[in-house]
């Protein structure tokens, strides 16, 4: 029974959300975007820190680089935004290929720092590039991304403005990283190289006995979460249309809010980055009005999950029941047992 | 003459961040604790002090005095109600939880004093400065200078020189055979804690007297603090003396060049340091 209502559950929410810019509000449209786009980056930095025991706060290099690349893309050589998208996520992937050969060599906490070094190094820089604006940064220009492919048909399904159909179009673009990001991941997590990887995470000095070869899997995930995280930030930004080096590097928004959604909702568990960012939203609904009482309070959470329920609730949730739908293990093969017929 | 200017400038800043990075150095060599905090509790000893400094009328130097038994009370109790209890093999959950903190203290702060940038006024002593040969060298500068040195030489001496020194060297090379020995690592990471905070109101201090500050000016404080940190190699507070030079140094003259390539010429200098010598210029340890 459990085997088929699961993913009957799942399939009809994936349908929901999908239909959601036909039946919906354009607001709640925009705002699950951000929902969406906060849980690709999630899944992203859960991948690095969960399962690659890479604690890096300077993910926003890659948001901001893929972002940057985007723009670029548009604005100097008149790309299609969806085309530049790809290009900032490559860029964003070969920019991780130097920045894991200097982080590397630093082990354990000084990571974290080395990564947080680079991220401010990366939004320096792009500082200095005058073409996107300095500084002070610049906009998309409005036709570029009104005459992507697809935004007249998406009119005629939806009704409603051009805007309304780009809203709708990004829209489409996070569910289905968050889906690609999700099956990925599972997959990768059960694959040969996933298993090593939770091996190394969970014993080191045994993983290698048996032949993995830590620092090549942590460079791979290192190489694949750059590229997640840097499409990610090209589509985060052709939705908001305007970018700064300030908007596009923010260690609070892209790594900051990352790092409790994945914290609440259950690090090194592959649903807890989900469970997470609906709890960050819903806190975030509920304390909209009051600014900083609501970081304040995502703080305060943060910490007292860390102190009483590493796992976060995910974890939590599957220690205590037992039950776990979604196991990143394989099943012990049955025994073979004489007697059996 | 520019460049003498630019390198004694240098030296100066130097000493400042040596200070923001020593009480981190002295955690970081005994715990091994990443403190993401630190940036956001030097900020926060800065409030004390301006707020200790306008109930009492006094002097900010008075003032700081005043701040450090607070402060020393305030580290002992983060290191036994909160950090003591995630330290561990694991470096994620120290790290997330100061992490917290930060964030929680920075917007603690923005709510309490709002964004309004601050300065402590430290009165005439600000604006005075010393000819030396060809250049003149101010005195807060100056001053703020040999408070690093000094506090750095202070906490060598009782790193090397004291029983409390001894326990905190035997905790950080072999906390069980440590706790053998008759000592607590709890007590032990507790009382470096509080020396750590009390460092960094004298940080705070100075932070305050040089240039304006806000609550959201703790982070990149921290950043240019662990870069010293770095560079100077785990466990070395002279070494931490000497990152805070090179950081301090690197920006000066990146200043000198283009007013905008200040701070990433002292990111540029962490990074060519570390390619070279990845564990740092002096470490002590072996981890």
């Amino acid at each position: 029974m459990r085997k088929v209502l699961l993913p009957l559950v799942l399939f009809l929410a994936v349908v929901l959300l999908a239909a959601l810019p036909v039946i919906g509000s354009r607001a709640l449209v925009q705002d699950l975007f951000m929902v969406l786009c906060l849980l690709v980056l999630a899944l992203n930095w859960n991948m690095l820190a969960g399962f690659a025991g890479l604690v890096s706060v300077g993910q926003q290099a890659f948001v901001g680089v893929g972002a940057y690349g985007m723009f670029a893309c548009v604005i100097l050589w008149g790309m299609d935004p969806l085309a530049g998208l790809l290009v900032g996520g490559l860029v964003a992937m070969a920019l991780s290929v130097p920045v894991a050969f200097f982080t590397f060599r630093l082990n354990g906490a000084y990571f974290a720092i080395g990564t947080w070094a680079v991220a401010d190094i990366a939004r320096l820089g792009i500082s200095q590039w005058k073409a996107l604006g300095g500084g002070t940064g610049t906009a998309l220009p409005k036709g570029a991304v009104q005459d992507m492919p697809g935004i007249q048909a998406i009119r005629a399904l939806i009704g409603g403005s051009k805007a309304a159909a780009v809203d709708a179009l990004t829209y489409w673009l996070a569910l289905a990283l968050v889906l690609a990001m999700l099956v990925a991941s599972w997959l990768f997590l059960r694959s040969r190289m996933g298993l090593g990887l939770q091996a190394v995470r969970d014993n080191p000095v045994a993983a290698r006995s048996v032949g993995v070869d830590p620092v090549r899997l942590k460079a791979l995930v290192f190489l694949l979460t750059a590229f997640g995280t840097g499409l990610c930030g090209g589509l985060l930004f052709i939705q908001i249309g305007r970018i700064s080096p300030d908007a596009a590097f923010s260690l609070l928004d892209w790594t900051a809010f990352v790092i409790f959604i994945t914290v609440i909702g259950g690090i090194g568990t592959l649903p807890g980055p989900v469970i997470g960012v609906l709890v960050f939203y819903g806190l975030q609904r509920l304390l909209a009005d009051y600014g900083t009482v609501y970081l304040i309070v995502l703080g305060l959470i943060g910490i007292a999950i860390m102190l009483f329920a590493r796992r976060g609730l995910w974890g939590g949730f599957t220690q205590r029941t037992g039950l776990d739908p979604l196991p990143l293990s394989h099943a012990a093969p049955r025994p073979v047992t004489p007697t059996d017929p | 003459m520019i460049w003498l200017d630019t390198l004694i400038q240098g030296l100066m800043l130097g000493g400042l961040y040596a200070l923001f990075a020593a009480g981190l150095s002295l955690v970081f060599g005994i715990m091994r604790l990443v403190n993401l905090a630190h940036g956001d509790l030097i900020v926060l000893g800065a409030y004390l002090i301006l707020g200790i400094g306008t109930a009492t009328g006094l002097n900010p130097f008075l003032a700081a005095a005043l701040a450090l038994p607070p402060m020393f009370a305030l580290g002992w109790l983060l290191q036994t109600a909160l950090l003591n209890r995630v330290l561990g093999e694991d470096i994620l959950p120290p790290l997330l939880v100061t992490f917290g903190l930060s964030v929680v203290i920075q917007n603690a702060l923005l709510m309490g004093f709002s964004a309004d940038s601050r300065k402590l006024p430290v009165g005439p002593v600000e604006a005075q400065s010393l000819p030396l040969g060809p250049v003149n060298l101010g005195v807060m500068p100056l001053v703020t200078f040999v408070s690093a040195v000094a506090v750095i030489f202070g906490l060598n001496q009782l790193f090397y020189r004291t029983a409390l020194g001894r326990a905190f060297r035997a905790t950080s090379d072999d906390p069980v055979t440590a706790q053998l020995m008759g000592i607590r690592p709890d007590r032990v990471f507790a009382v470096a804690t509080s020396i750590a905070l009390v460092v960094a109101t004298i940080a705070a201090l100075y932070l305050g007297a040089r240039a304006n500050f806000d609550p959201a000016t703790g982070p990149a404080r921290l950043l240019y603090a662990f870069e010293a940190v770095i560079i100077g190699g785990l466990g070395s507070l002279w070494g931490t003396l000497a990152g805070g030079l090179v950081i301090g140094l690197a920006q000066a003259f990146g200043a000198a060049l283009n007013p905008e390539w200040q701070i990433l010429a002292g990111h540029l200098a962490f990074v060519a340091v570390l390619l070279v010598r990845p564990r740092g210029l002096f470490p002590r340890a072996n981890d």
